[in-house]
């Protein structure tokens, strides 16, 4: 009996922090939780499921069941030269926007991590904004900003409406990894003879490379996908998704499933390698 | 090398000479309005081992930080090699750091954490090769070269961590809680490398920890400190056995605090009175109280507890009866907590030579013999 007490005491004064994390998990499982879970990601991923399956289907009009497959859809796809032309466009974009923002994004983030100035809340807030900010708004904005200093709207005035949003998710993946730098590897740097130059380069850089890789894929990604903003800064060129924008209004044909097919493929590994970059090394233990 | 010997001090007009590796002068730092270092001189000799040790908040790391060019003092001078460091950074100090969590750089194999400090002074590529060999060598670690630090346990990057730093062959190697992370047995084993490492390098070490016991095991010397200040500089052995103060008696080892009253003061003897005891004769250091209440500390192992005195006690030994009140076993030693007359508890620590033992029973009367020097009187 008392043996019992002891052990049951012993259990309850063991911090929880000591408690494997898998035992946690398994202590607070019930059915429902996985339920639940499924049906939340059936809700997210069906659609693109959906998406990808009629893009191999044979017939014209989307109907389910599918009655077979082809690859027709993609044969269209890679002959058709509006398509090509958009994608191409999306892809400058894209780049040019993600470049923009890793210069600014990253150079804001250093800023902000090592030196204690007055605005820097102020800065803070404000870099963050364009992403919180609806498209339409900042659509609307811009157009106007434009139209004022009367510059013709082109790809480059997309690629700067782009950038804005595109610099807030560099400089958060980058000023997470600063936070997670500890200082005493820059002092050890310091310690061993490394001029601060020295240091940066050979020691900082490094471990903030993944965080920067993996915002610029990011905000490759969302300018890729990215309508609103566009539809309001587009000049006479049609970024991919408004080319499927406009062909929608023609109903969903099988090739547009296809683009789409090919859109999820590329966001997919964006985000999946972004991911990867920015779990990459962890510090201390 | 000069090693300390016991008995001597540093004298604070000994300026600039050969055998000094770092002298602090009245360095003070405050963070705010809060001194975190409040007015702390100290000349560390040439290849000795300097403990800094003190609870946490004492300063101790601030100061080592400060002699890192980590922090800047608000005022004061630091002296390394006989050059004032001024507002010298880091990087163009005599001296190399073991931090608290290694520091280990994530992103590098051992080979090149090691090679980091060679390849910044311009050492040729096949000289570091060799030296980074070297230095894992030194500290027993041969084949990780090419590991990543995350694949090492804790008690190897600590090596590597210690490699990193001797291979540049500095003169002075600051080494702040390094042990801490590590349990008890590899520390143990690691405070008699890092002592050995401190002859063979001839490197001064100053060492900080909050570990009044890795203090004594590996100290040339140990600064205590509390508040931001120095309260005793001494060898381990004078720290122990000549605690000059209430809170260096109490922070190392155990002590039994008692309140007397001084009658007779000469020299460095004096005469006591315990209430409801009697007076007894003890040891008074040189600024000791001369009259009055004062503190008396002595240490738990240092007091004799016997049925009988034996014939061959010496004539000046105090002796005082108590009554025993409990016995605790603890291994190495058996406690004995005897109660004097006005309710004082007297710890008396007694080694477990042989088993079985003739215990004392609790609640026998039992007499308390110690010499008078073991017994000192506190400044405070």
């Amino acid at each position: 009996m008392s043996a019992r007490t002891t052990g049951t005491l012993v259990a309850e004064t063991v911090p929880p922090a000591a408690i494997p994390v898998r035992q946690r998990a398994r202590k607070r499982r019930s059915p429902w939780l996985g339920l639940t879970s499924a049906l939340i990601f059936a809700f997210l991923y069906l659609p693109l499921v959906v998406v990808v399956l009629y893009s191999f289907s044979s017939t014209k009009v989307n109907a389910w069941p599918i009655k077979g497959y082809t690859l027709d859809w993609y044969r269209e796809l890679i002959a058709d030269r509006d398509i090509h032309e958009a994608v191409q466009l999306s892809i400058i974009v894209g780049l040019c926007a993600a470049a923009i923002a890793v210069v600014l994004g990253t150079l804001t983030a250093f800023a902000l991590d090592r030196y204690d100035f007055r605005a820097k809340q102020a800065i803070r807030f404000f870099v963050v904004l364009p992403i919180v900010l609806p498209g339409i708004v900042t659509g609307v904005a811009m157009l106007a900003f434009f139209t004022l200093l009367g510059w013709p709207l082109s790809r480059w005035t997309i690629i700067i409406a782009h950038a804005t949003f595109c610099v807030t998710l560099v400089l958060n993946n980058v000023i997470a990894r600063l936070g997670q730098i500890p200082r005493t590897l820059t002092e050890a740097s310091a310690d061993l003879g490394a001029s601060p130059q020295q240091t940066f380069w050979r020691v900082t850089f490094p471990l903030v490379r993944p965080a920067i890789i993996a915002g610029a894929i990011l905000a490759f990604t969302l300018s890729f996908d990215e309508v609103v903003v566009t539809f309001f800064l587009t000049g006479r060129e049609k970024t991919l998704p408004l080319l499927i924008w406009g062909r929608l209004r023609q109903g969903i044909s099988p090739e547009i499933n296809a683009a789409a097919s090919v859109i999820i493929l590329v966001s997919l590994a964006g985000v999946l390698v972004s991911n990867r970059l920015s779990k990459g090394s962890t510090f201390g233990r | 090398m000069v090693t300390a010997t016991a008995g001597t001090r540093t004298s604070g007009s000994r300026l600039l000479t050969d055998e000094l590796s770092i002298q602090l002068r009245d360095l003070y730092k405050y963070f705010g309005e809060t001194p975190a270092v409040n007015g702390v001189s100290l000349d560390v000799r040439d290849g000795e081992f300097l403990t800094l040790l003190g609870p946490s908040g004492c300063g101790k790391t601030t100061t080592l930080r400060m002699i890192g060019g980590f922090e800047h003092p608000t005022s004061g001078s630091i002296w390394i090699s006989g050059q004032e460091m001024g507002d010298r950074p880091p990087y163009r100090r005599p001296v190399n750091t073991v931090f608290q969590n290694y520091a280990l750089f994530p992103h590098m194999t051992v080979g090149q954490n090691i090679a980091y400090g060679l390849e910044m002074s311009g050492v040729p590529k096949a000289e570091r090769q060799q030296r980074v060999a070297q230095a894992l060598e030194m500290v027993r670690l041969p084949h990780v070269e090419n590991r990543k630090p995350s694949e090492l346990s804790g008690g190897q990057q600590q090596r590597v961590a210690l490699a990193r730093a001797l291979v540049n062959r500095p003169s002075v190697l600051l080494l702040d809680e390094p042990l801490g992370a590590l349990d008890l047995k590899l520390r143990k084993a690691m405070q008699l490398e890092l002592k050995q490492l401190n002859r063979e390098v001839g490197a001064t070490f100053v060492y900080v920890t909050h570990d009044q016991e890795e203090a004594l095991t590996m100290s040339d010397r140990i600064a205590v400190m509390s508040e931001g200040q120095i309260l005793q500089l001494g060898t381990p052995e004078e720290i122990y056995e000549r605690p000059r103060t209430r809170f260096v008696a109490d922070f190392i080892g155990q002590t039994n605090f008692l309140d007397v009253t001084v009658r007779e003061a000469s020299g460095d003897t004096a005469v006591v009175e315990l209430p409801g005891v009697g007076v007894m004769r003890v040891r008074r250091p040189a600024d000791g109280p001369v009259s009055g209440p004062a503190a008396l500390a002595i240490r738990p192992e240092k007091i004799a507890l016997l049925q009988d005195v034996p014939a061959g006690t010496p004539s000046g030994w105090n002796q005082f009866t108590g009554r025993l009140d409990e016995i605790i076993y603890v291994g190495t030693f058996t406690h004995y907590l005897v109660a004097l007359p006005q309710g004082q508890i007297v710890t008396v620590h007694r080694q477990n030579r042989a088993v079985g033992e003739a215990e004392h029973r609790v609640g026998e009367e039992l007499t308390l013999v110690f010499d008078p020097a073991v017994a000192a009187l506190l400044v405070d």
